[in-house]
């Protein structure tokens, strides 16, 4: 649970993010003591360089995507960034539209953000905008779907991928 | 090389497409498109495939090194070949059905990832647990540190060339191995946290163990140190190898002991205090190079540590319960299945439906695992499954940096720099 003097530098990053980017603020909420700062796509580099440059949230720790199947604006993305200055962790979300699930790369700012960012890829099929090597992180490029959606069924797509030939001796 | 040359090399029979864009993106790694020489007469440049088969790469690590002579010139690495989809499992199960799962994620400390399930599961759901449990857990995981510590060790040393030293640190690590035994009832995929607590109360043998376990290890640590610490063979293989830069390594979102060799003290033991870290007196040893020789000395220093821990957990231990009595949280202990009807329905209702964290709840917490960060996000929508399920796995951010820190080494350093990084895959392919 968070002390005193996190919870204080965290509110003072709210503040200071809310009289920077008014209106590109949506929404923030804390959830079990972690808080969430909910922002609009197209302020997502600005607010992640003030961030970085400004709040001393300098380590990216993880990006991930979250699926809220049947939701309005269906796909999440979510930054989960540290400042070791202050001792603090918040969470950035950006929100984007099941037909052009895309967002804008963020490696500019986190180099650490590669591998994340192409793992959601392969994942969910969102697009990160001028990523410099956006390939699929775990399945290979010849798998056609996104696992982690809602809508892939638990036992696979079979015939999806191709298997290896059970009789090595004979090149086919 | 020519990209032409490459292509004619890669010629796939399988997998066609995902391996010529793995070729490509070789070709394309650095930005600065530099005039490739059109003639290498000595045909010194070649592309190198290591793995995924290959037993010093410790699992399923495909590497894809571009060579000058013995110099890597350029590196991409290629995994995916352990992807179980555990997050897609997890959203399928409850989440106590979910805990065998975690334990083959990282399989050289499993105590460690089950505990970090059960309070990432207890900080959203809200569970309290007993002081003792949280003693049990500590001291399960600070062993299970050192078993993986210990694992990394022998190959790392046996990646430098020395084969026997592999089997002193497995004699110690089977010592490990039979106290989990005792403690859970499994020697390797042990499963001893529950939701709420620990399965089962440690015995008065387990305990004469561990006891004895930490009493001699010190000892052996010391051997450790004075065969490896002065040994040249063993200081010129690792000394100034596989440098990483303090400023790169936060760039990279390096974690655990790599972060750490580089000089920053980030620890989640620290950072943000979980079961009870706060009450126990450790360091968190540094080192200020980066190189490989900095890694082996923070981890050597982090073993020593968790015998402290160890030590403090059982002088501070007290008696009680040992998993919470709140029917809606925790399974029931067995007395009361068998012997109270109560009991009966509460063991098949938590089995059936588990436990239930508030709907729309969100909570993300991690621990410090021998790797680094691991970390739990947890989506909640009100049932007994979670909607989504994250882990953040400390191998997979390290796997980057090993990418980066390829760059420009020499071919032969190669092993002994990925036993220095210790991925471990099962946790990285997830």
């Amino acid at each position: 649970m968070m002390n005193e003097k996190q919870s204080e530098v965290i509110r003072q990053t709210i503040d200071s993010l809310t009289e920077k980017f008014e209106t590109a603020i949506v929404d923030v909420y804390q959830s079990t003591g972690d808080t969430f700062i909910l922002v609009s796509a197209e302020q997502l580099l600005p607010i992640a360089n003030f961030l970085k440059e400004e709040l001393d949230y300098t380590f990216l720790s993880d990006v991930f995507g979250i699926d809220r199947y049947t939701s309005d604006d269906r796909f999440e993305v979510v930054y989960n960034l540290i400042s070791l200055k202050n001792r603090a962790r918040i969470f950035l979300k950006v929100r984007c539209n099941e037909e052009n699930p895309e967002v804008d790369s963020v490696v500019s700012v986190w180099k650490s953000a590669n591998w994340n960012e192409r793992e959601v890829y392969d994942m969910f099929g969102i697009r990160f905008k001028n990523h410099p090597d956006l390939r699929r992180m775990y399945m290979p490029e010849d798998f056609e779907y996104f696992p982690l959606r809602k809508e892939f069924p638990l036992l696979g797509v079979p015939g999806s991928i191709e298997l290896p030939s059970t009789t090595p001796d004979r090149e086919e | 090389m020519k990209q032409s040359d490459i292509q004619k090399q890669a010629q796939p029979t399988f997998f066609k497409k995902h391996q010529r864009k793995l070729y490509q993106s070789l070709e394309d790694k650095h930005t600065t498109v530099e005039e490739i020489d059109s003639e290498d007469p000595l045909a010194t440049k070649m592309i190198l495939n290591m793995g995924p088969q290959h037993p010093a790469t410790h699992g399923v690590l495909r590497l894809l090194l571009q060579l000058n002579g013995e110099t890597i010139e350029k590196t991409k690495l290629d995994i995916g070949y352990l992807h179980r989809g555990v997050e897609k499992i997890a959203e399928n199960k409850t989440y106590q059905e979910f805990m065998p799962y975690t334990d083959r994620m990282d399989y050289l400390a499993p105590y460690m990832n089950n505990v970090a399930l059960c309070t990432a599961v207890e900080k959203i759901a809200n569970v309290e647990v007993p002081e003792r449990a949280q003693y049990i857990r500590m001291i399960g995981c600070e062993l299970a540190r050192i078993s993986s510590h210990l694992l990394w060790l022998g190959t790392l040393v046996m990646d430098a060339g020395a084969v026997s030293f592999f089997i002193w640190t497995f004699k110690e690590r089977e010592k490990i191995y039979d106290i989990m035994d005792r403690i859970g009832g499994h020697r390797f995929t042990i499963s001893h946290a529950r939701i709420g607590g620990v399965a089962n109360d440690l015995t008065d043998e387990a305990t004469a163990l561990i006891k004895e376990f930490i009493g001699n290890f010190p000892n052996e640590l010391r051997d450790y140190h004075m065969l490896l610490d002065r040994n040249r063979l063993f200081y010129e293989r690792n000394a100034g190898i596989g440098v990483l830069e303090t400023e790169e390594a936060i760039r990279l979102g390096a974690t655990g002991p790599v972060l750490r060799g580089c000089g920053y003290p980030m620890d989640i033991r620290k950072f943000s205090p979980y079961l009870k870290y706060d009450e126990v007196e450790f360091d968190v040893p540094t080192r200020l190079e980066g190189d490989n020789l900095a890694r082996y000395y923070v981890r050597m220093e982090e073993m020593g540590e968790s015998i402290k821990i160890i030590q403090q957990c059982l002088q501070k231990m007290p008696a009680g319960p040992i998993r919470t009595d709140n029917a809606k949280q925790a399974y029931p202990s067995k007395d009361e299945v068998y012997y109270s009807m109560e009991g009966m329905i509460n063991d098949f209702m938590m089995t059936d439906i588990g436990i239930c964290p508030p709907e729309g709840a969100e909570s993300y917490h991690a621990v410090e695992s021998p790797k680094g960060e691991l970390g739990y996000y947890i989506q909640s929508d009100g049932t007994g499954h979670p909607w989504r399920l994250k882990i953040k796995a400390p191998s997979f951010t390290n796997l980057q940096v090993l990418e980066q820190i390829l760059d420009g080494e020499m071919v032969s350093d190669t092993v002994v720099i990925i036993g220095g990084v210790d991925p471990v895959l099962g946790e990285s392919d997830k």
